[in-house]
């Protein structure tokens, strides 16, 4: 199931599909760590329309709701560790 | 003199091995973009003495923001590259590394935080990655000064690879590659403190976490500082120290121009330490007596908040709140550290990556967010006439913030870009390092502001004594009087304000003000122009074009601030309506308005899928 960073529930995991936007976009989420084929695990959403927060690898990010927007994953199947937020 | 560049991703402690390193005093906190000036020492081994430079931190060596610039500067100037690499985060750390290799200069990386990967169940093979990465790899923990040793003794050994420049995929391929071969991870339980941490970044439990973190940080400064300030009021002031300068006033003859200077003006005889208006006695009283011991509290808490790494978590709460304003949460740092100083604010504002966002900040902080200095006064002053006076005071502040932060995104082109911030871990703040911090902030405060207070109240003395504040009093009169309904004399505290906010709000005391009046002149007061230094480094870093506009903007909102005060307080509506209305109308306003960089954003996003 392909999901963006939005629509993915906390405590779901994946890994980046694809993001959208132009080259510099793609450049400067690929600098912190964040590219395609990095497992992903969604934390949090702050609210409906605020920044999502992931965790990759050993660290958390946030990102504001529209760059997560842009952030496709391929959701695992059987939501391992669902909070429910 | 050989240079030593320190360079790494944000917050890896490249700041912390440079200390150990030089034993220069840096500002160190836990979270991204302490550092936004090289900071420079020296390192001296054997007969040789190196010039070491604390870098300040980046992703990348091809730039995004104007603080990264420095950084790629940096490195291309250097001799020998320090790379500080943070184990507990391998794989994006050597994304940067990778690029360091392959500049034309000797590099030798710095394991750091060795014993935090540990905690965390992450092992890596030394040995192994310095094979794959052609360079000494030196395990540190540079808190403790673990491994410094070794690494200065390596620093020699240092090598240039000089490497052929990846594609951005083979990168990420490469780098993958090599944190596969060094790197295990054994899988482990959350602690209480990770469980802390997911609990902060959850709606749910994230508001009241940030409800009681602030709530907390405003009851601990105002009351420990007012516990502090009126023990000093009582014991010091009241007693050692008054009967000093009741001495050297007698001794000096009770006037005349020197003692006009020191002590100024006498009330029915007595030293009045609010209002006198001597260098020795208000200049003193309002530097030591009131301003330290709040702002000493206030670094204290900010201190635990930086190095703790709540910050960041605050920035992401505070993401819906500041996009409002035309900002993401990341912004709402500067601020906060505009609530100490507004001049550290608009240097940490340089981590933001657009003028847009630079600007909004500079401006924002310069007009609502008034200095821990200035707020000292305005609590004690204010406080005096009542607690609805002084909501009033902040009420106006938050409306003023809202409101001009609204019309600034709405009509400033562009938009602000949604953020994407790295979450450091929690740390529990070291005792010593806190202290050294506070040590350092406050001496700051001791050496820049003394000059600026003693100047200003040696200035109001001049000005008063020679007649030219009645002279302007006349002329300003129609502006003052008419549009903000202060005494045309009000005048003289606005042109203080340009050296000292603090001393500016203490003047208003002399005037004689009623509730509303002393309301008025303290909105004004904070929102009219940043004081001297906080001019020195807007002008510094926004460009003479843009602070001309942001201080056209700051007299304007000031003035009308104080009009509308001064046309409903009191006079219409009562201090405690006022207060609660000016929060409620700024809250509908931002709900209704809405953010314009959000709706510009996602315009930008439809464009381009």
């Amino acid at each position: 199931m392909k999901l963006s960073l939005v629509d993915m529930k906390p405590g779901q995991n994946g890994v980046i599909e694809k993001i959208m936007g132009g080259p510099g976009f793609a450049a400067k989420l690929g600098q912190i760590g964040l590219y395609r084929g990095k497992k992903i695990k969604k934390l949090s959403s702050i609210f409906r329309r605020g920044p999502v927060t992931v965790s990759i690898d050993n660290f958390q990010v946030a990102i504001g709701y529209g760059k997560a927007m842009r952030i496709m994953v391929e959701v695992d199947d059987g939501e391992e560790n669902s909070a429910g937020w | 003199m050989k240079k030593i560049v320190l360079v790494g991703n944000p917050n890896v402690g490249k700041s912390v091995v440079f200390s150990q390193l030089t034993g220069s005093k840096v500002m160190i906190s836990n979270y991204s973009g302490t550092t936004v000036e090289f900071t420079g020492g020296q390192l001296t081994i054997g007969e040789d003495s190196y010039a070491v430079m604390d870098a300040p931190g980046t992703y990348s060596l091809t730039p995004s923001s104007k603080v990264e610039e420095v950084a790629a500067d940096m490195v291309d100037q250097a001799d020998v590259v320090i790379n500080v690499v943070d184990a507990t985060n391998l794989e994006r750390n050597l994304l940067l590394t990778s690029e360091v290799l392959e500049r034309d200069v000797p590099v030798i990386i710095a394991l750091n935080m060795i014993d935090e990967a540990g905690h965390k169940g992450v092992k890596i093979d030394v040995e192994k990655l310095e094979e794959l990465l052609g360079v000494p790899v030196i395990p540190t923990v540079a808190v403790s000064g673990e491994g410094l040793k070794k690494l200065v003794d390596a620093l020699p050994k240092a090598i240039n690879r000089k490497k052929k420049p990846l594609e951005v995929a083979d990168r990420w391929a490469y780098v993958g590659s090599v944190v596969g071969e060094v790197q295990t991870i054994i899988h482990r339980h959350h602690t209480w403190l990770e469980s802390l941490q997911d609990d902060s970044l959850r709606p749910l439990t994230g508001i009241p976490i940030v409800a009681i973190v602030l709530y907390l940080a405003f009851q601990l400064v105002i009351g420990v500082g007012e516990v502090i300030a009126a023990f000093l009021e009582e014991y010091f002031f009241g007693g050692f120290y008054g009967l000093l300068m009741n001495r050297l006033s007698e001794w000096l003859g009770s006037g005349g121009f020197l003692h006009d200077i020191l002590i100024g003006r006498l009330f029915d005889g007595a030293i009045q330490f609010e209002e006198s208006l001597g260098v020795l006695t208000t200049g003193v009283f309002v530097e030591f007596g009131i301003v330290l011991p709040f702002l000493t509290v206030f670094y204290l808490v900010l201190g635990f908040l930086e190095d703790s790494g709540y910050l960041p978590r605050l920035a992401v709460m505070a993401d819906r709140v500041m996009h409002r304003v035309g900002l993401h949460g990341y912004s709402i740092i500067p601020m906060v550290l505009g609530f100490g100083c507004n001049v550290p604010a608009v240097l940490a504002a340089r981590n933001l990556e657009s003028r847009r966002e630079r600007f909004i900040v500079c401006t924002l902080t310069s007009v609502a967010v008034p200095c821990m200095a200035q707020l000292a006064m305005i609590v004690g002053l204010v406080g005096r006439f009542g607690g609805a006076y002084l909501a009033v005071v902040f009420a106006s502040l938050f409306f003023i913030w809202i409101v001009l932060g609204l019309i600034i995104d709405r009509f400033m082109p562009g938009y602000t870009p949604s953020m994407v911030v790295e979450i450091p871990p929690y740390r529990i703040p070291s005792l010593r390092a806190q202290f050294k911090k506070l040590g350092m902030r406050v001496k700051g405060l001791i050496v820049h502001a003394t000059p600026y207070i003693l100047g200003g109240i040696l200035l109001v003395n001049i000005l008063y004594t020679s007649g030219i504040v009645d002279y302007l009093g006349i002329i300003f009169k129609p502006v003052i009087q008419g549009v903000l309904g202060l005494p045309g004399e009000a005048v003289s505290t606005l042109l203080i304000g340009f050296l000292r906010k603090d001393v500016a709000v203490a003047m208003l005391v002399p005037l004689g003000l009623n509730a509303r009046q002393f309301v008025i002149g303290a909105v004004v007061l904070a929102a009219y122009f940043p004081c001297a230094a906080t001019f020195a480094v807007l002008l510094r870093e926004l460009g003479l074009r843009d602070m001309f506009k942001s201080a056209i903007i700051m007299v304007l909102t000031s003035f009308s601030a104080g009009f509308m005060l001064n046309m409903l307080l009191d006079t219409v509506v009562p201090a405690p309506y006022m207060a609660a209305g000016l929060v409620v109308a700024a809250i509908i306003l931002a709900f209704v308005v809405g953010s314009t960089s959000d709706r510009r954003e996602l315009e930008d996003l439809d464009k381009a899928v």
